[in-house]
C-alpha cells in the first residue's frame, strides 16, 4: 500500500483538485488502475486529481463546497449503478473507478453539446481564450460537433440564428431582436459581467457566498430562464451588495465575469508569486504579465494567510503604481517656497548629504533623524534604522507604528513577553468565541474578515465592542451574540469589568493561571478587578454599555470554548492604548485562552509591514529583535556587525522630533514611505515641526502631503518593483518579488544605500537577500531566516531558529516567552479629551473597505467610485438638534482645528458619537484630532476627541490656505537642458 | 389590492412579515403572506424581508423569481389558472386555452381590460383523469369544454 501522502506539487503548481481538502483516516481505492489513499471525506473526483487523473469538470472547484450540478464528472464505479458524479460521491475503502469508459465518454459529450447549444462560438475573439475552463473541458471530452441547430437561446442578439455573436452583429447590427439576450454589466470598475456567455454553473454565487461571504449574488428565475442576478431585478453589479473582492471572476469558468485588464491587455503569459502590499492581513498574490506588463493580481492559493482569498484593494487596485502623478525623477530646492528642480540621482544624493551633515557639524548628532516605512520591506526598514544608528551615529528613528500598534508591542511585551499576536489566522478556523474590540475587519482587514464570517457561520460566536455598529455586528447570515457598543474612551473600563465578572463569578481558568502565570500577580490583580467599582453596573453610566450585556459577554468568552481577541485600532489609539492591551492579555490568561490553536490575542495589524517594521527596530530604544539600546551586550553585536559606535541613548519618537524641531534642536529628517503630514494627529502641529526642519527628505512614489515641507523628494519604488520580505500580522514572513523593473531605477533599499555612502558609509549590498542575512545574523528571533529557506517553504513565522526551525504559528505553547504570564493591574483613567458645553460631541474615526489609509495609493485608483470623499456620519438625534440634513456640508471643530465635509444621518452611531475616515487629504480630519496620546508609547488618541458639528456652506480657512499651499509647493520646473 | 391603492410602506411589510420570523424555514410563509395582502410581493419587500431575516438581498430576490406564483404587480381580482400540461393537452387544453385567450382578447400573464381577470399558466394540477383542468382562484375545475369556460369566466366577470 502506498503511504498516506498527499502529493506535493511542485511550488507554483495550483491546479484546481475540484473539491476542498478533507482531513480524516485514509482511505485506499483505485483510480483507472492506480492506486490512491486519501483522507476520508474526499470526493472521487479529488482523490483522482491526487492521482494526477483530472476528471472533466464545469461546476466544481477545490476553493467550493461540491455542488453537482454540470453533469460532465459522472465516473462509472464498480459494483454500483448508474454514473455518479465524482465530485459529489466521497471515496470509499476498496473502491474501483473508472474516469474514461464509452459510456462515460458518450453521457460527457452529450452534456457538453448541450452546454455549448446555449453558449456562442466566439472563442478566437473571446478574452476568456486560452484560459476558459469550458473550452478546455470541450476539448477533454472531445466534443466535435454540436448537433442542435440555433434555437431559442440567451447569446445571439440578433436573434437570426447565428451561432456566434460575431455572426450576429454581421447579420444584423441592432442589439435587440432577442429578448433572452442581456448585454454586458460593466458597472464595475474593475470587471464585466456578460451573462450571454454563462454556463448557470452558479460557481460566482458560491464564492460569494462561501468564500467572501456577502451573499451578493443569486441565480434568478428558474429552468431555462436561470441567470446570474447581482441583487435584486434592479440592481447592477456596482448597486449591489457585491465588494469588488473578485472571488466570482476567478471562480468564472468562462468570459462571463472577466477583469477588465484582460480584456484590453489578453491574456498573461508569465506570473510571479509576491505579497500584497495594503493591509496587515498579508495577502499571497500571482502577479500575471505579459512582458513587463502587469495584466491582472490574482490571489495564490497556497497563500497561508488568505487561501486564495484576496479584497478590492490587492486584487484590482495597483494602478497607482503607474499612475502619472508618480514622480520618478530625483527633485531638490533650497527652500519650501520654491518650485521643485529635477536633478540626477548623483547631484539630489550629494545635496541632501551635504545639508545632513552639515546640520550634526552645527547642532549636533542627535539633530537629525529618520522615520522607517511600514509600506517597505523588512530589508529596506531594516536598513534605514541602520542608517540613523549606524551613520548618523543616533537613535533618532521611529516608524508609523507609533501611531498605530506601539501600545500592542508594550502591552503585549509586558504581559506575554513578546510584542507580536499569538496565533496563525487558520487558527479563527478552531474559534468558538470570537471577541472583537475596536477593530472593523469587514473593511479594514477583509480576507481575514472572511475567514472569520466563515466560521461564524459554521457557529462560533460573536462579541463586538466596538462604538459604532460596523458591518460585522449584522450582515447576512453573521449576527454578534452580543454588540456592546461603548462610550469611545472607556475600552478599559470595559475590559476590566469583564475581568470583574469572570473573576467574581469564579469563571476564571485556575488551573491554567497557577500553572501558567505568576500566581501572587494574579492574586493582587484579581483583588483589584474584585472590587464592586469595577462591576458591569458601576460602571454602567459611564460606559454607556447595558450591564446585562457585557456581563452575558464576558461569561461566553469564559466559558464558550475556544476564545480568541481580535483587536484593532480601537483599543490601542487612545491615551491608555496600552492599558487596554495589558487589559486584554489579562483577560485571555484569566481564561487559559493563550497558548494553543483557536484561541489568542491578535492585533489585527493595519498595514503590509507595520510588524516587519517594529521587529527590525524601527522604534528609538530598540534595536532590531526588541532588544534595548541601552543593553550593552545588544549593542556589541550591531557594533561588531556595523564596525560604529551605537548611542545608548535612546532616540526621539516622531511627536518628540516634532516638538523638537519647534524648539530648534531637530533640523533633518529622512521620511521613508510615510506621509506624516496627513496621517499623523494635529496637522497644525506636524506642519509647524517641518517647516521648522531645513532638510526634509521624502523617499515616496508621490509628492504626498510631507513633500510639501520637503527639500529633497528622492522617487521610491512600488512593491511591483523590488526583492524583499513583508511581515504580515500573524509574524508570517512572505517574500515580495520583483515583477518588473523599477521605473525610478532603483530598488528603494539601494535608494538609502545610496544616501549612506553619500554621507560616508561604505556599504555593498547588492540583492536585498545579504540584508536578510545580517537581520539573520544579528537577530535571533530571525537566525534562521533567509530568501533560500523562503524559497522552499512558501513563508515562515518567527521566531524562526534553532528552536523552531519551521517557524512558530502559535505563540506561548508551553509557557510563556517570558516564562511567567504577567497580569498587570488596569486602573481606568478619563483621558483629558473632554466634552462639554463648546464640543459636547465625541468624534472616533476608521477606515473604509475600498480606501487605504491616507489613500495615497487607492485614491489613484477606479476605488474613488466607492468612496470620493470623506463622510461624517451622525445620529440622526444630534443632526436634528443642529439643522443638519442627509448630505448637508458640516463645519467639524475641535480644540485644535476645524475642517468640513458632508454629514450622513445614521444610527451606526451612537447619539453624542459622530465619525469620519480620513482617507481625503482635502477634508484632513487630523486637522481636528488632538496631541493627547498613550501615556506609555506617545500612540496619538485618534479614537476620541471632542467635537462640535454645525451647519456649514464650503471649505474652512485651513483648507483654503492648505490647498494654496499645497499646489504652490508642487510646482516642478521643467527639466534643464 | 386595489390597483390604485398605495405602495406599502416599508413598515406595512414588516407588521406582516416580523411575526412570522420563528417559524422554520420563515421566507416562504412571510412571502405567502405578503402575497396574500397586496396580492404581489413588491420590490420593497426585498430589503424588509432580507433585514428580518439577515439575509442578502440577493437571496430573497432569487427565491421569489423561482416561484412563478408570486407575482410582481397585483393580479386582477380574480386568477384563472389554465393547466398545460401533458394530460390537458392530450384532451384539447391547448385549443381551450387559446379560445380563452382569444375572447377575452388578452395573451398568457395578461389582465382583462376590466381587471376582472387574469390568466395564468399552469403546469398539471394533478386532475390528469379528469382534464382538461383549470383552477380559478381557489376552487379547482374539471373536464372543462367551451361552455363550462363561459360559465366560468361570467362567475369571474369577465
Amino acid at each position: 500500500m502506498k503511504d498516506f501522502i498527499i502529493p506535493q506539487f511542485p511550488p507554483g503548481d495550483d491546479r484546481d483538485m475540484g473539491t476542498p481538502a478533507k482531513t480524516g483516516a485514509p482511505v485506499t481505492l483505485t483510480v483507472d488502475g492506480f492506486p490512491v489513499t486519501v483522507p476520508e471525506g474526499t470526493s472521487v473526483m479529488r482523490a483522482a486529481a491526487e492521482a494526477g487523473i483530472m476528471v472533466p469538470k464545469l461546476c466544481a472547484s477545490d476553493n467550493l463546497e461540491a455542488f453537482g450540478s454540470c453533469r460532465l464528472c459522472v465516473v462509472e464505479i464498480e459494483g454500483r449503478r448508474g454514473t455518479p458524479a465524482s465530485c459529489t460521491t466521497p471515496v470509499q475503502e476498496g473502491m474501483v473507478v473508472h474516469t474514461q469508459t464509452s459510456k462515460i465518454k458518450r453521457l460527457r459529450k452529450g452534456v457538453m453539446e448541450l452546454y455549448i447549444s446555449d453558449h456562442p462560438l466566439d472563442c478566437l475573439t473571446c478574452a476568456a481564450n486560452g484560459d476558459c475552463e469550458l473550452q478546455d473541458a470541450a476539448g477533454q471530452v472531445g466534443l466535435r460537433d454540436v448537433r442542435y441547430t440555433p434555437g431559442d437561446n440567451h447569446f445571439d442578439p440578433s436573434g437570426t440564428g447565428a451561432r456566434s455573436q460575431s455572426e450576429a452583429r454581421l447579420r444584423m447590427p441592432v442589439d435587440h431582436a432577442n429578448p433572452r439576450y442581456v448585454p454586458k454589466d460593466e458597472s464595475n470598475p474593475y470587471f464585466t459581467f456578460d451573462p450571454s456567455k454563462c454556463i448557470v454553473c452558479s460557481r460566482c454565487v458560491r464564492a460569494c457566498e462561501e468564500v467572501q461571504g456577502t451573499f451578493a449574488l443569486t441565480i434568478e428565475g428558474r429552468g431555462f430562464d436561470s441567470k446570474v442576478s447581482a441583487g435584486t431585478a434592479a440592481d447592477d453589479f456596482l448597486t449591489s451588495d457585491c465588494v469588488s473582492c473578485g472571488a466570482c471572476v476567478q471562480a468564472c469558468p468562462t468570459a462571463t465575469l472577466q477583469e477588465k485588464s484582460v480584456i484590453e491587455l489578453g491574456t498573461p503569459e508569465r506570473s510571479v508569486i509576491t505579497t500584497c502590499a495594503y493591509c496587515g492581513v498579508g495577502c499571497s498574490f500571482k502577479a500575471e504579465l505579459n512582458g513587463d506588463q502587469l495584466v491582472r493580481m490574482v490571489p495564490y492559493k497556497h497563500g497561508k494567510a488568505n487561501r486564495g482569498h484576496s479584497c478590492v484593494k490587492g486584487r484590482f487596485a495597483y494602478g497607482y503604481a503607474n499612475h502619472k502623478d508618480r514622480i520618478l525623477k530625483p527633485m531638490i530646492r533650497e527652500n519650501i517656497e520654491d518650485p521643485w528642480r529635477e536633478v540626477e540621482w548623483d547631484e539630489a544624493l550629494k545635496f541632501a548629504a551635504d545639508r545632513m551633515k552639515g546640520l550634526q557639524d552645527k547642532h549636533g548628532r542627535r539633530s537629525i533623524g529618520v522615520i522607517t516605512s511600514s509600506r517597505c520591506t523588512n530589508e529596506e526598514t531594516y536598513l534605514v534604522q541602520k542608517l540613523a544608528r549606524g551613520v548618523f551615529l543616533n537613535n533618532n528613528t521611529d516608524t508609523c507604528a507609533r501611531v498605530c500598534h506601539s501600545p500592542t508591542g508594550y502591552g503585549l511585551g509586558k504581559t506575554f513577553g513578546t510584542s507580536a499576536g499569538t496565533q496563525d489566522f487558520d487558527s479563527v478556523e478552531k474559534t468558538d468565541v470570537v471577541v472583537i474590540i475596536g477593530a472593523n475587519p469587514t473593511d479594514g482587514h477583509p480576507v481575514f474578515a472572511s475567514r472569520l464570517k466563515k466560521r461564524l457561520r459554521q457557529g462560533a460566536k460573536l462579541i463586538v465592542v466596538d462604538p459604532r455598529r460596523t458591518d460585522i455586528v449584522r450582515s447576512a447570515h453573521v449576527e454578534a451574540a452580543h454588540h456592546l457598543p461603548l462610550r469611545p474612551g472607556t475600552n478599559v473600563a470595559v475590559v476590566t469589568a469583564m475581568a470583574h465578572v469572570i473573576v467574581t463569578e469564579g469563571l476564571m481558568d485556575e488551573g491554567y493561571i497557577r500553572e501558567r502565570c505568576d500566581w501572587d500577580e494574579f492574586q493582587h490583580y484579581a483583588e483589584f478587578v474584585s472590587q464592586d467599582r469595577h462591576s458591569p453596573e458601576a460602571v454602567e453610566a459611564l460606559t454607556q454599555v447595558p450591564a446585562k450585556d457585557l456581563r452575558e459577554a464576558a461569561r461566553l468568552y469564559a466559558t464558550g470554548g475556544n476564545g480568541a481577541i481580535y483587536y484593532g485600532l480601537g483599543v490601542t489609539e487612545h491615551s491608555q492604548g496600552s492599558t487596554t492591551v495589558m487589559g486584554i492579555a489579562n483577560l485571555a490568561m484569566l481564561t487559559g485562552n493563550v497558548g494553543r490553536e483557536g484561541v489568542g490575542v491578535n492585533p489585527l495589524r493595519g498595514q503590509n509591514n507595520v510588524q516587519g517594521s517594529c521587529d527590525m527596530g524601527s522604534f528609538p530604544h530598540e534595536l532590531p529583535g526588541y532588544r534595548h539600546v541601552k543593553l550593552p551586550d545588544v549593542r556589541a553585536i550591531f557594533e561588531k556587525a556595523w564596525g560604529v559606535e551605537i548611542d545608548p541613548e535612546p532616540g526621539l519618537r516622531i511627536p518628540n522630533m516634532l516638538d523638537a524641531a519647534v524648539e530648534g534642536t531637530f533640523k533633518g529628517l529622512y521620511c521613508q514611505g510615510e506621509d506624516i503630514l496627513q496621517s499623523d494627529p494635529d496637522t497644525h502641529h506636524v506642519a509647524a515641526g517641518l517647516k521648522a526642519m531645513e532638510c526634509v527628505i521624502v523617499h515616496d512614489l508621490f509628492l504626498n502631503e510631507t513633500a510639501n515641507y520637503a527639500h529633497v523628494f528622492l522617487p521610491g519604488s512600488s512593491f511591483l518593483e523590488k526583492e524583499g520580505t513583508f511581515t504580515n500580522a500573524e509574524r508570517r514572513i512572505n517574500r515580495v518579488r520583483k515583477v518588473m523593473a523599477p521605473l525610478n531605477g532603483y530598488e528603494d533599499w539601494e535608494v538609502t544605500q545610496l544616501l549612506a555612502n553619500a554621507m560616508g558609509a561604505s556599504w555593498h549590498y547588492t540583492h536585498a537577500s545579504q540584508i536578510m542575512d545580517e537581520i539573520a545574523a544579528t537577530t535571533p528571533s530571525f537566525s534562521g531566516v533567509s530568501f533560500d529557506m523562503l524559497e522552499e517553504k512558501g513563508s515562515v513565522q518567527w521566531p524562526c531558529n534553532e528552536d523552531a526551525p519551521d517557524g512558530t504559528p502559535t505563540m506561548h505553547v508551553d509557557h510563556f516567552v517570558s516564562g511567567k504570564g504577567h497580569f498587570i493591574v488596569t486602573e481606568y483613567l478619563a483621558t483629558d479629551e473632554r466634552t462639554g458645553p463648546r464640543f459636547p460631541l465625541l468624534l472616533t474615526t476608521g477606515r473604509i473597505l475600498s480606501q487605504y489609509n491616507v489613500g495615497a495609493q487607492t485614491r489613484r485608483t477606479e476605488n474613488v467610485i466607492w468612496h470620493p470623499e470623506d463622510i461624517l456620519e451622525i445620529h440622526p438625534h444630534d443632526a436634528e438638534q443642529r439643522g443638519v440634513n442627509e448630505g448637508d456640508w458640516v463645519r467639524l471643530a475641535s480644540r485644535s482645528g476645524e475642517t468640513t465635509l458632508r454629514a450622513t444621518l445614521t444610527d451606526r452611531v451612537a447619539p453624542g458619537v459622530v465619525y469620519t475616515t480620513f482617507h481625503h487629504p482635502a477634508t484632513q480630519a487630523n486637522v481636528v484630532t488632538t496631541d493627547f496620546s498613550d501615556w506609555a508609547t506617545n500612540c496619538p488618541e485618534y479614537k476620541v476627541t471632542a467635537v462640535q458639528i454645525s451647519p456649514s456652506n464650503g471649505p474652512t480657512d485651513w483648507q483654503e490656505s492648505y490647498d494654496a499651499q499645497a499646489q504652490q509647493s508642487r510646482r516642478i520646473l521643467p527639466a534643464a537642458e | 389590492m386595489h390597483p390604485n391603492a398605495p405602495a406599502p410602506t416599508t413598515e406595512d411589510i414588516r407588521a406582516i412579515a416580523a411575526p412570522l420570523a420563528s417559524l422554520e424555514g420563515p421566507l416562504l410563509p412571510m412571502l405567502h403572506a405578503v402575497q396574500e395582502a397586496y396580492g404581489h410581493v413588491p420590490e420593497a419587500a426585498v430589503p424588509v424581508l432580507s433585514d428580518i431575516l439577515n439575509l442578502g438581498r440577493a437571496e430573497v430576490h432569487g427565491v421569489i423569481s423561482f416561484y412563478h406564483d408570486f407575482r410582481k404587480a397585483p393580479a386582477g381580482k380574480h386568477i384563472l389558472k389554465i393547466c398545460r400540461a401533458e394530460a390537458c393537452q392530450a384532451m384539447g387544453g391547448n385549443g381551450l386555452a387559446q379560445a380563452t385567450l382569444d375572447k377575452l382578447g388578452i395573451d398568457w400573464h395578461g389582465t382583462t381590460p376590466n381587471g376582472a381577470v387574469t390568466v395564468e399558466p399552469v403546469y398539471c394540477l394533478g386532475m390528469c383523469a379528469c382534464a382538461p383542468a383549470a383552477m380559478l382562484d381557489d376552487k379547482v375545475v374539471a373536464r372543462l369544454d367551451d361552455a363550462r369556460m363561459d360559465r366560468l369566466l361570467k362567475e369571474a366577470g369577465a
